[in-house]
């Protein structure tokens, strides 16, 4: 395992970490999305969806051991490469403009990183570390999101997640390489589509709840 | 058009040598003429300050075409100035305006320690393609030119990321100092010929290890390289480095 180790210890290698990870957290992401959606179609829809994924329990618990490993390394890498790009220029500009290939969200992908990461604990406190039966659920659920302030809270984390995955998408794919005339162009607009997709898919929860309660 | 005359304020860094603590200082150029390069116009302003008995500001140059990769300063925040594919030599005054105030920075990371003023030593850079970024020739008679077949395509492809000066704008404009355009585009250069594929592994594989050692920070794709490249090298020359990497490491 040496040379594992020595190959992700590179530059390169750190970012290869981030982007697989990354791309790990995509597919969650829309897959969360997915089974989210069913709120939409009500109450009942809804505890369905509970019961059929608790139904599949020990592939949830791969999955959830999974993730939290994947955090991890996503996290500790993340920080590592903040702190050595913040070490790499000692004195800074006096004057600094970006030149048009900075965006917001790739200038701030270490901030949004992190209240991810500060919502993430929250997410889980408020729905995954409570009883897990589907009533349970879809009254934490609809009491959470029904008070203003969680409500305003999840809609600002959603738009923070769609913000870190403009950049991290198209970004994901240029670290492993995939990066060509041909199909990058296809690969970005399915980036900002996904990070659109998310918002909508995600931020309305909040919004309709009350109806859906 | 003819030439207009215009006044401008520089507020530029001075640092009379790399221990000691440099600070940005305001001179005026007066009655520049907007037919100059931004070279001359420093040349003017050094003029003055010579025969006012002060100390020249230093700055690197040479062939003054855009073509050596010597010169290089970030003007207003930006490398090489606010003109897209041009080095500092080949911006000329009719860019800025009668009024202006002009800030110039030598470029900033942490293995280009100032020489002075706006000269920096970029001698890591030529510890980057000392690490790999050549071939390995046992001299000989020469080869006929035919004798190893290169596709247009190829060739082109190769010739673009050849066209790296190593002026050092990328790091000075990434946000994280990274070094990945320039040796990114030393690895895709070499990786794509056939007479430089024998080493292709080795290279990748020790060019991206002396970046980290150099200092230099680590890329997070924010395209300001591409951007401000005076030769136009894409960061598809990253993406082909980072597959080059791959293929090397984990076969």
């Amino acid at each position: 395992m040496n040379w594992f180790i020595d190959t992700i210890s590179t530059s390169i290698g750190k970012k290869l970490l981030m982007a697989v990870t990354g791309l790990g957290f995509c597919m969650f992401l829309l897959i969360h999305m997915i089974g989210n959606l069913t709120l939409y179609g009500g109450k009942d829809l809804f505890m369905a969806y509970v019961e059929h994924l608790h139904a599949l329990s020990p592939l949830i618990l791969a999955a959830e051991i999974g993730l939290v490993f994947f955090a991890c390394v996503h996290v500790a890498t993340g920080l590592i490469l903040f702190l050595e790009n913040r070490r790499a220029r000692p004195v800074g500009y006096a004057v600094k403009k970006n030149a048009g290939g900075r965006t917001f969200g790739s200038a701030t992908m270490p901030y949004t990183g992190f209240i991810i990461l500060c919502f993430l604990i929250l997410h889980l406190i408020n729905f995954r570390f409570i009883e897990q039966t589907p009533d349970a659920i879809f009254q934490a659920v609809s009491g959470t999101l029904s008070d203003v302030s969680f409500k305003i809270i999840y809609i600002a984390a959603v738009f923070v997640v769609a913000l870190h995955v403009r950049h991290g998408f198209w970004s994901l794919f240029q670290t492993l390489g995939a990066n060509h005339l041909k199909y990058m162009p296809m690969i970005q607009a399915i980036g900002i589509a996904f990070a659109l997709l998310a918002l909508a898919g995600f931020g309305l929860i909040p919004i309709v709840i009350g109806f859906i309660a | 058009m003819s030439a207009k005359r215009i006044n401008l304020t520089l507020k530029v860094w001075r640092q009379s040598a790399g221990e000691i603590i440099g600070s940005l200082k305001t001179y005026s150029a007066s009655d520049i003429s907007t037919d100059m390069s931004f070279l001359e116009m420093l040349d003017v302003v050094n003029e003055n300050l010579i025969k006012n008995g002060e100390d020249p500001i230093a700055f690197d140059h040479d062939c003054r075409e855009g073509i050596c990769g010597m010169c290089g300063s970030v003007v207003n925040g930006r490398a090489h100035g606010h003109e897209s594919n041009t080095t500092l030599c080949q911006l000329h005054m009719r860019h800025f305006s009668d009024g202006d105030t002009i800030v110039i920075e030598p470029w900033r990371a942490k293995p280009f320690k100032v020489i002075k003023d706006l000269v920096v030593d970029r001698s890591a850079l030529d510890e980057l393609i000392q690490a790999g970024g050549f071939i390995s020739v046992n001299a000989g008679g020469a080869p006929d030119a035919n004798a190893i077949p290169i596709a247009r395509e190829t060739a082109e492809a190769a010739f673009n990321a050849a066209a790296c000066i190593g002026c050092g704008a990328c790091i000075a404009a990434c946000p994280n100092a990274s070094a990945m355009l320039f040796v990114g585009a030393k690895v895709s250069h070499l990786s794509l010929l056939p007479q430089g594929k024998p080493e292709a592994k080795k290279r990748a594989r020790q060019m991206v290890r002396k970046m980290k050692e150099l200092g230099f920070g680590n890329c997070s794709n924010e395209a300001e390289c591409e951007a401000e490249c005076p030769k136009g090298i894409s960061i598809r020359e990253i993406a082909r480095l980072n597959r080059e990497f791959i293929k090397a490491e984990f076969s």
